[in-house]
């Protein structure tokens, strides 16, 4: 069909798309430019669109639950990195607010063929995938892809529909429902938290497909340009540029493993005997193929790379980037890059996100060394650390369910209930998240980021161990108002949808992003102004989460119990861990600054200034308002941190 | 004067596309990749390379164009008198890098016109200004 499209401008393509999958219906409508401009686009606005329309009781897998693509305000406008495509939902792995984001191509395609969001709907009656090429917009039948590998498909769409259509795909675990499935775009740029490809697979949406022709218009083009073309001249011969273009994020293999941060064998130590094996040098010398960027980026941290194992077949894939390596590399015991690149390869495939996947495995592997799980349980087969072919089996038991596998298909958290015996002291995850590729033990802001994250364990929104090494890894102290500084500033990045690698590793002030912001936009606002609107963001996404899940906010903020009980017992951080006083001091500090309650639930007053108070309304009804604060709110909630990238 | 056109070293292209963006902006004042004058090709997943199509200014274009509507400048560029075009499209096939362009917004072909924007902005080499002497008779 043909969808009416609506004339955008100030860095919005102008049309939003309503798609009921369970009936059909495709409707079109002007972008609501308004809701755009308070929420920011990207994740804030799927943030309220989700909290306004999904009923707190929806089932993530069920009909009522929305899938909403975002293109954000900046995706596709000639800003640096500026490629972004979000996707939100309820997330099937936490019941909470739920959103990821991947780069490539695909966001500036759908701003070219004129949509800013796709809000989606019910569940299709029979295998699906959207269809889009600038106004012709139809739901067309999946049977063909359906089964097939994320990295599979591709291609074989591409064929279908034409080389220059952007596919975004889910794999068989989206399919069936394997509640930590990513969306894999670009032969290997994924979208990988909060469980949105097994959402997709819930709506028998096999796949996007967009191809886009048209013009984005911009508030002022000539200043974009100018700033844009300058930050880019600027930042060719910026130190950090020539590491970053050679190794990507896989350079911090090895400078995490010096650090004591990297995880290894399911976050029992943070220093891997072999790293040299998997390093991003190694990656460089025997996988690379190619240098990979997304669209307008010029610090190309992608890595096309293959990777040759004796007794498999070679396979292409992008990546291992820094967490994959660490998580499916160190975190299982790996000790050569071609397994971490194999892994990195099968799990994009069959379309399991390769931090939380690096993860269940690790912790099915862990459960394997205590006699917690045996081979009785695994098919006759092992689950050792460093065996490729233990992992591939137990990945495929996930994947089709089988035997044990199904209780690993709903992630560590779930896994770890089902097994019991001690197993939650390490199922590496908050909130039903997996961990990323760093241990907090020795890097306490770290640990309070992971347990604060409002989507689980996710170093996105807080990322902070050179705080930590430049501020005293022993000490808590200072360290609530880093993470809250940085939980503002990097959710920004997902709301605009551009990356945000090059503000900490080229020394681009938000005041320069922030910049380029309105001159494509016009909003004519302040770093300040931003920071203020991604804590609105924050507090109604926690809003959101205790809504749906009716306790005190603190009850879901701690680590696995591995976090105080075990030191670190190998390497540089040997000796050094947290206290479960540290935990529970952090804790405070981070509510107070915040101006929430000592049960970590938001009082009336900071909703009030956030101009939340219809959340507060709904907290008040269900009893979990926070407490009026004694000395009120604080007046600044987040202290300005500059980031150090090496 | 020396001509000059874009040199490719294929091995370095990421395929981020800023040659197409900045050559769209800097001709049609419009973010739109479609309307360059330049193009990637991507081959994924197999064999894992980009390619950039530049021109290489053949003059094959200006050979079949009948309405006489493209010039070669002195520094080498094909240039399109949009007011003679019309839009035929015929040098399109003809053009064996396959880099002349249509667009819906744009009444005229779109050509490479020198003005090497694309490759102040490449990062990694990729395309960079090549310059060679004036051929007898081009």
């Amino acid at each position: 069909m043909k969808a009416e499209r609506f004339a955008g401008s100030d860095g919005l393509a102008g049309t939003t798309l309503r798609i009921n999958l369970t009936t059909g219906e495709i409707k079109s409508s002007p972008t609501d430019t308004k809701l755009m401009r308070e929420w920011y686009g990207g994740r804030g606005v799927v943030a309220k669109i989700l909290y306004d329309e999904v009923p707190r009781d929806a089932d993530p897998f069920g009909p009522e639950n929305l899938f909403i693509v975002s293109a954000g305000v900046m995706s596709g406008c000639f800003i640096p990195a500026g490629a972004k495509v979000g996707f939100g939902s309820i997330s099937p792995l936490t019941n909470g607010h739920g959103d990821s984001n991947m780069g490539g191509h695909l966001g500036p395609a759908l701003k070219f063929a004129g949509y800013d969001l796709v809000i989606m709907s019910g569940i299709a009656p029979k295998p699906t995938y959207l269809f889009i090429d600038d106004d012709t917009v139809e739901l067309r039948d999946a049977a063909q892809y359906w089964g097939m590998g994320s990295l599979e498909c591709e291609p074989v769409m591409k064929k279908d529909l034409g080389e220059d259509f952007e596919i975004a795909t889910i794999g068989p675990s989206g399919e069936n429902g394997i509640r930590f499935s990513c969306i894999t775009h670009d032969f290997g740029r994924q979208a990988g938290w909060t469980g949105q490809g097994a959402v997709m697979g819930s709506k028998k949406l096999k796949a996007i497909a967009v191809r886009g022709t048209g013009s984005i218009k911009v508030h002022d083009l000539a200043k974009l340009t100018e700033h844009v073309s300058a930050i880019i001249k600027r930042t060719k011969t910026h130190p950090n540029m020539d590491p970053w273009q050679k190794y990507g994020t896989a350079f911090f293999i090895e400078w995490s493993n010096s650090n004591a941060v990297i995880p290894t064998r399911n976050f029992q130590t943070t220093h891997f005997e072999s790293i040299d094996g998997i390093s991003g040098e190694a990656l460089v010398e025997k996988c690379l193929i190619t240098h990979k960027a997304c669209f307008g980026c010029w610090m190309n941290c992608g890595k096309y790379t293959k990777a040759v194992l004796p007794g498999k077949e070679t396979v292409y894939l992008e990546g291992p980037e820094y967490e994959t390596g660490s998580l499916c590399g160190s975190n299982l015991g790996m000790t050569d890059i071609n397994q971490v690149a194999y892994l990195n390869w099968l799990l994009d495939n069959v379309g399991m996100d390769t931090m939380s996947g690096g993860g269940v495995i690790a912790f099915g592997m862990e459960c394997f060394q205590r006699g917690l799980i045996t081979t009785d349980d695994l098919e006759g087969h092992t689950l050792n650390w460093g065996s490729v072919e233990d992992a591939e089996h137990f990945v495929d038991m996930i994947v089709h369910r089988r035997g044990i596998g199904q209780h690993f298909a709903g992630g560590t958290k779930r896994a770890a209930e089902y097994i019991g015996r001690g197993s939650e002291k390490f199922a590496m995850q908050v909130k039903g998240q997996e961990m990323s590729g760093y241990d907090g033990r020795y890097a306490p802001g770290m640990m309070l980021a992971y347990m604060t994250c409002d989507i689980g364990a996710h170093h996105n929104r807080a990322w902070t161990i050179t705080v930590d090494m430049a501020e005293g890894r022993e000490t808590i102290e200072g360290r609530a108002k880093v993470v809250i500084y940085l939980q503002h500033i990097r959710p920004l990045f997902d709301c605009w949808c551009i990356c945000r690698l090059f503000w900490g590793e080229l020394d681009i002030e938000p005041e320069e992003i922030v910049e380029s912001l309105n001159d494509i936009t016009g909003w004519n606002i302040t770093a300040a102004d931003a920071f203020k609107t991604s804590e609105k963001i924050w507090n109604l996404v926690r809003c959101q989460y205790l809504e749906r899940n009716r306790a005190d906010g603190r009850t879901f903020d701690y680590p696995p119990a591995r976090a105080w009980e075990d030191k670190i017992p190998t390497g540089p951080g040997a000796g050094k861990g947290l206290t479960f006083e540290q935990v529970e001091g952090m804790l405070d500090d981070y509510y107070a600054c915040r101006g929430w309650d000592p049960k970590g639930n938001p009082s009336r007053e900071v909703l009030h200034d956030l101009g939340l108070d219809f959340a507060a309304d709904n907290l008040e009804k269900i009893g979990l308002l926070g407490k009026p604060l004694p000395n009120g709110i604080p007046a600044v909630r987040g202290e300005r941190y500059k980031p150090k990238a090496f | 004067m020396p001509i000059q056109r874009i040199k490719v070293v294929s091995a370095k292209c990421t395929g981020c596309r800023l040659c197409r963006q900045i050559c769209a902006i800097s001709h049609f004042g419009d973010i739109n990749p479609q309307k360059a004058a330049l193009k990637i090709e991507a081959h994924f997943p197999q064999p894992g390379v980009y390619r950039p199509r530049v021109c290489t200014q053949c003059g094959k274009c200006r050979e079949v164009c009948p309405e006489g509507a493209i010039y070669r400048r002195e520094d080498g560029a094909y240039i399109v008198v949009a007011e003679k075009c019309t839009n035929c499209g015929l040098c399109i096939p003809a053009c064996k890098p396959g880099v002349i362009f249509q667009h819906s917004e744009v009444p005229y072909v779109i050509i490479c016109d020198n003005c090497f924007k694309c490759t102040e902005l490449c990062n990694t080499g990729a395309i960079t200004i090549h310059t060679a002497p004036v051929k007898e008779g081009a």
